[in-house]
C-alpha cells in the first residue's frame, strides 16, 4: 500500500471553495452613518496623536464638520427621492433607507449638532488655574477631589473624549431607527448604548453623583438589552429568520417555502408573543415609558446637563424611530395583541410622568418626569396605526427634541457657588434679575406643555388627532387630562421665575459663548416656527411617512 | 437530543440572571448576571440556529460575545470609578438622589 493510499484513509479532499460573491454595499445611501462613525474614529486617533493643547480645538471641528456633512448627505438622499420613491432595502438586507429613516437621521444630526455646541461650552464655569474649562472633568480616572484630581486641574486636562464618544452615540442612533433586521437593531442599540453611559459619569461637579448616574444607567442598561436580546432570539426562533421582511411574512403567515423545521416553531405563539414582548419592553426602556422609566430621573439629574440634554433628545427620537420601524413594519400581523398592551403603557405613561412631576423639586429631575410624560404622548401617535400616526409621531419628535436641549442648555447657564444651581427654589424670581434668560425658559415649558402657537401644541395636536382617527379615542381623552396636570407644573416654574421675589444669595446667570447662545436661539426658533406655521413641516413628515419593508 | 432542551436550559439559565440582578447588592455580582442572561441568549441562538439548520443564530451569537466584551469593558470603568470614590460597590449605597 503506498503512502498516498493510507494518507486517503483518514483525510479527504475538500470540496473546492465555491466562489463567494462580495456583498454589495450601496454606499452612497449609507453615508450619513458612515461619515460619523469614521469621523468619531478619526477621533479616537486624534486623542492619541494631537498634543493636548490643540485637541479641544481639533475635536470640536471634526465634530461639528463631519455632522454637517452628514446632515447635507441626509439632505441630498431626501432630495433625490431616497425617501419616497427610491427608498429602498441596503447592505444586504440590514438597513433600511427610507423616508422615516431619513427624517429622523435629519432630526438626530441636527440635534447631535447643537449637543456638540452645548458639549463645547467653556465660559460657564469659572477658570481655573488660568484655563478655561467645560463641564466634563479634568481627568474622569481620578478619584473626586483627590490630589490627582487637583493636579489634572492645575495642569488645565480636559476630558476631550467627549466628543468621539458622542460621535459613536450619534452614528448608532443613526443606524437604530433604520436598521432592517434584528442583530443590526442590536448591534445599534449598543453602539448608542455603551458611549452614552460613559458620558454620564464623567461630570466635573458633583461627579459622585454623576458616577452614581452612570453604574444606574448602565446596569438597568445592560439588564433591558439582556431582555432584548432574548426577545431577538426567541424572534429568531419563531421565524428562523433575523429580516424583518421575513418575520413579517411568517407573522401573517404568508410565506412561501417553509421547511419542516419553520412549519414546527411558527405554530408555536409562545414564542412570537414572548419574543416579541421581550423585544419590545428593550425598546421601551430607551424610550423611558412607564414601567421602565425608573432610571430616567436619576441619570437625567446626575449626568452633566449637556449630555442630559443630547441624551434626552436624540435618544428618544432613535428608539421611538425602531419602536414605530419595529410594530408597524415586523408585527403589524400581531396588532390585535400589542395595542391593548400599549395602551396601557401610554396610559400609564402620561398619567405617571405628569403626577410624579408635581412633586419635584429638582429643574433636571421635573424636565426627566416631563419626557416621561411626553414619551406617553407619543406613544399615543404611535397606536394609531395609520399613516398619520406614522407622520405625526414624526413630527412630535422633531419638535421636541429641539426643545428639549434648549430647556437644558438653559439649566446650564443658572449657576452658583457650587456649579448648576438645579433646585427650583432658587430659580424664584429669576424673571426680575434676568428676564430675558427666563422668558425663553418659559417660552420651552410652554412648548413642554403645548400651548398653543408653539410646536409642543402642533405636535401634540397631531399626535391626538392621529390616536383619535385610529380609534383610540380613550387615549386622547387621557391625554387632554394628563397634559393639564402637566401644564400646571410648568406654569408653576413661570410663575416662581417673574412673580416672586429674587432671593439675596440666589444664582446667576453665566453669559454663554456663542456656541450656547447658538443651541437656545436654535431651539428658541424652532419652537416658534413649528408652533405659527407647522404646516410645511407636517407635509414633510407626511411625505416621509412611508416605511419600506 | 433534542434541541428543545436547550432551549429550556437557556431559560433556566435567564432566569437565573435575571433574579440574581433583582437581589443582589453589588455592582459587579449585578453585573457578572447580566452577562449570564446573555451568555443564556447565546445559548438559545445557538439551539434555534440548529434546529432551523441556518447560521443567522451562530453568527448573532458571536456578535453578542463582542458586545459583551465591549460592556465589561466600560461597565468595569463605570463601576471602578464609582468604588474608588465612594470606597464601596453596592448598589444600595450609590442613592445620593433619592427623593
Amino acid at each position: 500500500m503506498s503512502a498516498t493510499a493510507v494518507h486517503s484513509l483518514w483525510t479527504m479532499a475538500a470540496d473546492p471553495i465555491e466562489k463567494i460573491d462580495a456583498p454589495k454595499i450601496e454606499y452612497g445611501q449609507l453615508s450619513p452613518t458612515l461619515i460619523v462613525i469614521g469621523a468619531a474614529i478619526i477621533g479616537v486617533l486624534l486623542e492619541a496623536f494631537v498634543p493636548r493643547k490643540s485637541r479641544y480645538y481639533a475635536q470640536v471641528f471634526l465634530s461639528v464638520v463631519s455632522l454637517a456633512a452628514a446632515f447635507a448627505a441626509v439632505i441630498a438622499l431626501a432630495t433625490r427621492g431616497y425617501g419616497t420613491t427610491k427608498a429602498g432595502i441596503v447592505a444586504m438586507g440590514a438597513i433600511a433607507v427610507d423616508g422615516p429613516a431619513l427624517f429622523l437621521q435629519g432630526t438626530i444630526l441636527l440635534a447631535g449638532l447643537l449637543g456638540v455646541f452645548t458639549f463645547a461650552e467653556r465660559r460657564l464655569d469659572p477658570v481655573a488655574h488660568g484655563n478655561q474649562v467645560d463641564s466634563f472633568a479634568a481627568q474622569a480616572a481620578s478619584v473626586p477631589g483627590s490630589d490627582s484630581e487637583k493636579a489634572a486641574v492645575k495642569a488645565g486636562f480636559t476630558t476631550t473624549e467627549v466628543f468621539p464618544l458622542l460621535l459613536f452615540a450619534i452614528g448608532g442612533m443613526l443606524l437604530f431607527p433604520a436598521a432592517n433586521d434584528l442583530l443590526t437593531l442590536f448591534i445599534a442599540l449598543e453602539v448608542f448604548s455603551l458611549p452614552l453611559y460613559l458620558l454620564c459619569a464623567v461630570a466635573r461637579r458633583k461627579r459622585i453623583m454623576s458616577q452614581e448616574a452612570a453604574v444606574k444607567y448602565f446596569l438597568l442598561g445592560a439588564f433591558a438589552s439582556a431582555f432584548t436580546l432574548f426577545g431577538i432570539a426567541l424572534l429568531y426562533g419563531y421565524a428562523g429568520s433575523v429580516s424583518y421582511a421575513t418575520i413579517a411574512q411568517v407573522v401573517d403567515g404568508s410565506i412561501e417555502n417553509v421547511t419542516p423545521a419553520l412549519a414546527g416553531t411558527m405554530g408555536n405563539d409562545a414564542l412570537l408573543l414572548i419574543g416579541a414582548a421581550m423585544l419590545v419592553m428593550g425598546l421601551l426602556f430607551k424610550v423611558g415609558a412607564v414601567p421602565f422609566h425608573m432610571w430616567t430621573p436619576d441619570v437625567y439629574q446626575g449626568a452633566p446637563t449637556p449630555v442630559t440634554g443630547f441624551m434626552a433628545a436624540a435618544t428618544k427620537v432613535a428608539a421611538f424611530g425602531a419602536l414605530l420601524r419595529l410594530l408597524y413594519v415586523v408585527l403589524p400581523g400581531l396588532s390585535w395583541d400589542w395595542r391593548p398592551v400599549m395602551w396601557a403603557v401610554a396610559i400609564v405613561t402620561m398619567l405617571g410622568g405628569a403626577i410624579v412631576a408635581i412633586t419635584q423639586t429638582d429643574i433636571k429631575r421635573l424636565l426627566a418626569y416631563s419626557s416621561i410624560a411626553h414619551a406617553g404622548f407619543i406613544l399615543a401617535g404611535v397606536i394609531a396605526t395609520s399613516a398619520d400616526g406614522i407622520s405625526s409621531v414624526l413630527f412630535y419628535l422633531g419638535a421636541y427634541s429641539f426643545v428639549t436641549i434648549g430647556a437644558f442648555a438653559v439649566v446650564t447657564l443658572v449657576r452658583d457657588a457650587g456649579g448648576e444651581a438645579t433646585h427650583l427654589s432658587k430659580w424664584a424670581g429669576l424673571g426680575r434679575r434676568s428676564p430675558l434668560v427666563a422668558a425663553v425658559f418659559a417660552v420651552f415649558l410652554l412648548a413642554f406643555a403645548g400651548i398653543p402657537l408653539t410646536s409642543g401644541f402642533a405636535g401634540k395636536f397631531a399626535v391626538f388627532k392621529a390616536a383619535a382617527e385610529g380609534g383610540a379615542g380613550a387615549i386622547v381623552v387621557v391625554g387632554v387630562i394628563s397634559s393639564a396636570i402637566a401644564a400646571f407644573f410648568y406654569i408653576r416654574v413661570i410663575v416662581l421665575m417673574f412673580f416672586s421675589e429674587p432671593k439675596p444669595e440666589g444664582p446667576t446667570v453665566a453669559v454663554p459663548s456663542p456656541l450656547t447662545m447658538t443651541a437656545i436661539a436654535f431651539g428658541v426658533v424652532v419652537t416658534l416656527v413649528l408652533g405659527v406655521a407647522p404646516q410645511y413641516f407636517l407635509d414633510l413628515a407626511g411625505q416621509a411617512g412611508v416605511f419600506v419593508r | 437530543m433534542n434541541p428543545v432542551n436547550y432551549l429550556y436550559l437557556a431559560a433556566l439559565l435567564f432566569t437565573i440572571g435575571a433574579t440574581g440582578v433583582l437581589i443582589r447588592r453589588n455592582a459587579i455580582v449585578v453585573f457578572m448576571c447580566v452577562e449570564l442572561m446573555l451568555n443564556a441568549c447565546n445559548l438559545a441562538l445557538v439551539a434555534f440556529s440548529r434546529m432551523h439548520g441556518n447560521l443567522d443564530g451562530q453568527i448573532i451569537a458571536f456578535f453578542t460575545m463582542v458586545v459583551a466584551a465591549a460592556e465589561v469593558v466600560v461597565g468595569l470603568a463605570i463601576i471602578v470609578s464609582l468604588f474608588r470614590s465612594r470606597h464601596s460597590a453596592s448598589v444600595d449605597d450609590a442613592s445620593l438622589m433619592k427623593l
